[in-house]
């Protein structure tokens, strides 16, 4: 899906679990999450703690979007 | 000769979604699907099977491949079954890449079933015997029949003939074969161009695998001026599913408006995803759609607007077919919303 959205000329950044998966269907820009059942989130983790997490990585995929890459690159995150 | 079969929870009969967390054990001899993996097998006696939850092994595939590894440390095996893992994707990542770590740690062939549909096919065919199977577990005999045939081929040091004859999905290897009726290459590539030249059907020896890449879109240096849409393959909708997306297997996508919100409320919108448990996003969908991250960075003037609406199917089970094509048409209508980049979440 993402690819498709891609080849239509839409900048976009693909955030998923598995990795490598992505990396087979052909996606550039990429930032991974947290796990399948919460992406973006962590019920372990404390109201705070979790939206300084979503907040972060968001933003890591954000900024992907403003940089030129060649193909399949996984942006790093912090949190 | 002896093996060792990998499953996953549901098949490990450990349970369900509810227990796609579950740790790497041990088990002595066979236990649900194992067991009739063994019966298929006269000369193959399955004398440990594994069982691992789908989420352990996709969020800690290395954690799950050290300890797995471990166990298989002091067993003496011959071959190592994994799956059949069906349409499956977690499950086929699974598969393949303990497989692929057994393969190279002990040397023993790797045995596995999956959908064509299944990711797992194009990561680790190359390493693995990956058989072509069926979209859901009612192939489970049906699967583990030709998983078991072919173990029985090994067992009993049968000639193997190429992927093609054999059946399963081709690996790339080349091994130098002797033809019947020798003929050499320079003959062959000779007949092969003249029946080209004729327009009549041939059959390639060197077929060169096709990667459809797509070009990676241009970064956009300043997003203060641009419109950004969220799109998700992860099934949060508003709860009464208006549009019907299907929890598996998704042929619909849908828009929803988005306007207004600047959290996703709770109960109005849920995940209807079947492929993984919905606790955590039913309580909190914005851990599946940021919308709440989103509009902090856009109030923040990160980036100029939010698009109104967000798009969003189901990625479970769901055909690369029918994802390209929800895909497009979701790139169809993000262009005519003047939409210039897109965040995608996937579960």
């Amino acid at each position: 899906m993402a690819k498709e959205i891609e080849r239509a000329g839409f900048t976009i950044t693909t955030m998923c679990n598995l990795l490598n998966v992505a990396k087979s269907m052909g996606n550039n820009r990429l930032v991974q999450t947290v796990s399948v059942p919460y992406p973006l989130g962590n019920p372990q983790l404390s109201k705070e703690e979790e939206w300084k997490l979503r907040y972060h990585r968001v933003g890591v995929a954000l900024d992907a979007l403003t940089k030129d890459v060649e193909g399949y690159t996984v942006f790093p995150v912090k949190i | 000769m002896k093996a060792i079969a990998y499953l996953n929870q549901f098949f490990g009969q450990v349970g369900g979604e509810d227990q796609a967390d579950y740790e790497p054990t041990l088990h002595e001899g066979t236990l649900g699907a194992s067991g009739l993996l063994n019966s298929l097998m006269p000369h193959v006696e399955v004398t440990h099977t594994v069982v691992c939850g789908d989420n352990f092994a996709a969020s800690h595939t290395e954690e799950a491949i050290k300890r797995i590894l471990g166990f298989l440390e002091d067993k003496e095996f011959d071959l190592f079954f994994a799956g059949p893992a069906f349409m499956a994707g977690r499950y086929g990542n699974a598969c393949g890449a303990i497989g692929k770590a057994v393969k190279e740690r002990f040397g023993v062939p790797v045995i596995s079933s999956m959908n064509e549909e299944n990711p797992g096919v194009e990561m680790y065919k190359q390493a693995l015997y990956i058989f072509p199977g069926g979209r859901k577990a009612t192939f489970m005999k049906k699967d583990l029949e030709v998983m078991a045939a072919f173990g029985e081929k090994l067992a009993t040091g049968q000639p193997l003939q190429c992927a093609s004859e054999e059946g399963y999905y081709v690996r790339g290897i080349r091994h130098e074969v002797f033809l019947e009726e020798p003929v050499m290459a320079a003959d062959r590539a000779v007949a092969m161009m003249l029946k080209k030249l004729k327009g009549e059907p041939f059959v390639s020896e060197l077929p060169i695998p096709k990667m459809d890449k797509v070009t990676p879109a241009p970064a956009i240096p300043d997003l203060s001026n641009m419109t950004i849409a969220l799109v998700t393959s992860g099934g949060i909708v508003p709860s009464d599913n208006p549009d019907r997306i299907q929890s598996a297997s998704a042929t619909k996508w849908g828009k929803y408006d988005i306007s207004e919100l600047e959290v996703f409320p709770v109960p109005d919108y849920k995940t209807i995803h079947a492929g993984y448990d919905p606790e955590a996003a039913d309580t909190v969908p914005d851990r599946v759609v940021p919308l709440d991250a989103m509009r902090a960075y856009e109030k923040e003037g990160r980036f100029k607007k939010l698009y109104d609406y967000y798009y969003v199917t189901v990625g479970t089970g769901t055909t690369q077919g029918e994802a390209a094509r929800m895909g497009r048409e979701i790139a169809e209508d993000l262009k005519k919303a003047g939409v210039d980049a897109v965040i995608l979440t996937a579960t």
